[in-house]
């Protein structure tokens, strides 16, 4: 292999975060202009420009004003909350990869994408009778069973699979198995007792996707979401550190326990909230992650950001490719991701001796 | 006299709770040494003696019974790590850092500046002659090449004594030499007399009796979580002691330059 040279990865730095940059607002227009009814690139322009500054929209023709309630309704929303759930989805998984110094652990993989949608489904259980858990209440009421159920699971995967010389891949896999069929077989138990509304409600629920988007649901990404985007990169060091291992990181004078536990619940609060806006999506956590720290290292500085920038480019590309590859019917963006996580996973598998992994 | 910058009095390490039953609970049985600031102590014995139990004691790891001080140590993480840099026996980096930021780790608790830090960096790969390897990926190294990326790390943490509160330093090294050719050996032991003669303090686990007589001042002689010995070289490297600790006969011959014994096996 060929050694890279300090040039090399510094230019490689600078060309992946202008790329990065310049693609996101990109397919970010293309989220906009794709769709079962085609808009064309000038009509969407100017329907998004009308939707930032024009708040009275009704001295236009009917043709028009279709146009701009298709883009501002239904694909702006979706188009944001994309962007918030792929973002968080991306850092999530490159703060679990350092967390675990592993680079095969990725959040729907270890388990805390599954206990993250059983704390959903219990609270939808529970709380259904209560609220009618619609709007920003009940969607936050959701998120914070998500959170608690995926804060479970990660901590008891990593209880199960960490030892003090890092993390063993057999184990956290088998550990990841483990917790996704005990939270799968909860949620089926609740879908089995629960009467036909609540069953409706969790299978709902449970197929996910992005096409629930709208504002309330963006306003609860956006709230939460830049709060653990903002706050996740201030580990950066730490998590540099972490990676020589913790006794190592301990002796470089971080309180490793104390930083465990705020990476933790950061980053089951990000699957959580992802998980309840938006559903399941697989492999985005282990996809960007994996394919960033092949372009610049793994140096959390910068890695914490670009893969969040990345996740929300792929998760708003293939959340496009979903809504149009069969239009009309959609595909779930969950399906799209997976079959290109899929094989990605498989070769990191292959592969993973070339990374030091057990 | 001197002042002690290491103090160990009657220090007991028990495996923690699960099988106290086991009759080999107890780790370190009452073990007492003291290194003085610009000292560099040797931990010798037989494997599972307990020695690199002590350092983990010693380093904060463990916990212990007995009394560990470190004069001037900060109580505060940070200020502490500028005092104490631990190189651990077995390193499982496994991520595709470049060497030199492999090494730049060790400026993470401090503040004196990234170009302060590059510069202390580029020196300890100069000093650990590792500077062609600075830009190679660590994950591609050899073992040997793996060792002398960590020993530049854990140096360069310790680099300057006016980083350190009280200028209390402290090197804890384990089984450093392991993974080292003889010329690397070499360079290693010369590095750890230069920091020993600005006065930092050096605890280091050795299998190899002879580097330990050469270039420590003191050694503690470790035989089945007990002390055996504690003292200058010429006092714990004896031919009676090398019989219990290794059960093996040898013959102690004197270095023909340095003075220092020598240890033959027979």
């Amino acid at each position: 292999m060929q050694p890279i040279s300090h040039h090399t990865r510094f230019s490689n730095r600078t060309v992946v975060i202008v790329s990065a940059c310049v693609l996101l607002p990109l397919s970010f227009f293309l989220a906009l202009a794709f769709g079962t009814i085609s808009i064309t690139i000038s009509d969407t322009f100017w329907s998004l420009l009308h939707s930032f500054f024009s708040s009275e929209s009704n001295s236009r023709s009917d043709l028009v004003s279709r146009t701009d309630l298709i883009i501002q309704q239904i694909r702006l929303p979706r188009a944001l909350l994309a962007v918030l759930v792929g973002a968080l989805l991306g850092i999530c998984g490159a703060t679990t990869q350092g967390l675990f110094r592993n680079p095969l652990a990725d959040p729907s993989l270890i388990g805390v994408t599954a206990g993250a949608s059983a704390g959903a489904a219990l609270t939808i259980f529970f709380a259904g009778s209560l609220t009618s858990l619609t709007g920003l209440p009940g969607l936050g009421l959701v998120s914070i069973g998500a959170f608690l159920g995926g804060s479970i699971a990660v901590i008891l995967v990593y209880n199960l699979a960490t030892n003090t010389h890092g993390t063993s891949v057999a184990t956290m896999l088998l550990a990841g198995i483990a917790i996704t069929a005990l939270a799968g077989s909860l949620t089926s138990i609740l879908e089995f007792f629960g009467d036909e509304e609540m069953l409706r409600r969790i299978s709902l629920w449970r197929m996910g996707g992005l096409d629930g988007a709208d504002y309330p649901r963006v306003a609860i990404a956006a709230i939460f979401g830049s709060i653990i985007l903002l706050t996740l990169p201030r580990f950066s060091t730490a998590l540099n550190a972490l990676l020589l291992g913790e006794s190592e990181a301990r002796h470089l004078g971080l309180s490793v326990q104390s930083i465990k536990i705020k990476l933790v619940l950061l980053v089951a609060a990000g699957v959580g909230i992802s998980v309840a806006l938006a559903g399941t999506i697989a492999f985005i956590g282990l996809v960007i992650p994996h394919m960033i720290r092949l372009l610049i290292g793994p140096d959390h500085r910068y890695l914490l950001p670009i893969s969040a920038l990345g996740g929300a480019i792929l998760l708003l590309l293939s959340d496009t490719v979903a809504r149009t590859i069969v239009s009309p019917i959609e595909l779930p963006v969950g399906l799209v991701t997976a079959i290109i996580g899929a094989p990605f996973f498989i070769s990191l598998l292959r592969h993973r001796h070339e990374f030091g992994m057990r | 006299m001197t002042t002690r910058l290491l103090d160990i009095d009657k220090v007991c390490i028990r495996v923690r709770a699960a099988r106290k039953s086991s009759s080999h609970s107890v780790l370190v049985n009452s073990v007492s040494c003291h290194v003085n600031a610009g000292e560099v102590l040797a931990i010798i014995g037989p494997n599972g003696a307990g020695k690199s139990t002590l350092l983990n004691a010693i380093a904060g790891d463990i916990e212990f019974s007995g009394t560990i001080i470190i004069d001037g140590v900060a109580e505060q993480a940070k200020l502490r790590a500028r005092q104490i840099a631990v190189l651990p026996q077995l390193s499982l980096l496994s991520f595709p850092y470049r060497v030199s930021e492999v090494v730049g780790l060790a400026r993470i608790p401090h503040n004196t500046g990234r170009q302060r830090d590059d510069e202390i960096v580029q020196e300890a790969l100069i000093l650990m002659d590792i500077s062609y390897l600075s830009e190679r990926l660590y994950t591609e190294l050899s073992g040997g090449e793996k060792q002398r990326v960590q020993l530049a790390r854990v140096l360069a943490q310790i680099w300057q004594k006016e980083d350190a509160l009280n200028g209390t330093r402290l090197l804890l090294l384990d089984e450093p030499t392991a993974a080292l050719d003889l010329g690397h050996q070499k360079l290693l032991m010369g590095a750890i007399r230069e920091l020993a003669k600005h006065g930092v303090a050096v605890v280091m686990v050795l299998h190899d009796i002879n580097l330990a007589a050469r270039y420590a001042d003191k050694a503690l002689a470790l035989l089945c979580s007990e002390r055996l010995a504690f003292g200058s070289i010429k006092d714990v490297i004896t031919q009676q002691n090398i019989k219990l600790l290794f059960e093996i006969d040898v013959h102690i011959a004197q270095h023909p330059e340095h003075n220092s014994p020598v240890v033959i096996g027979l």
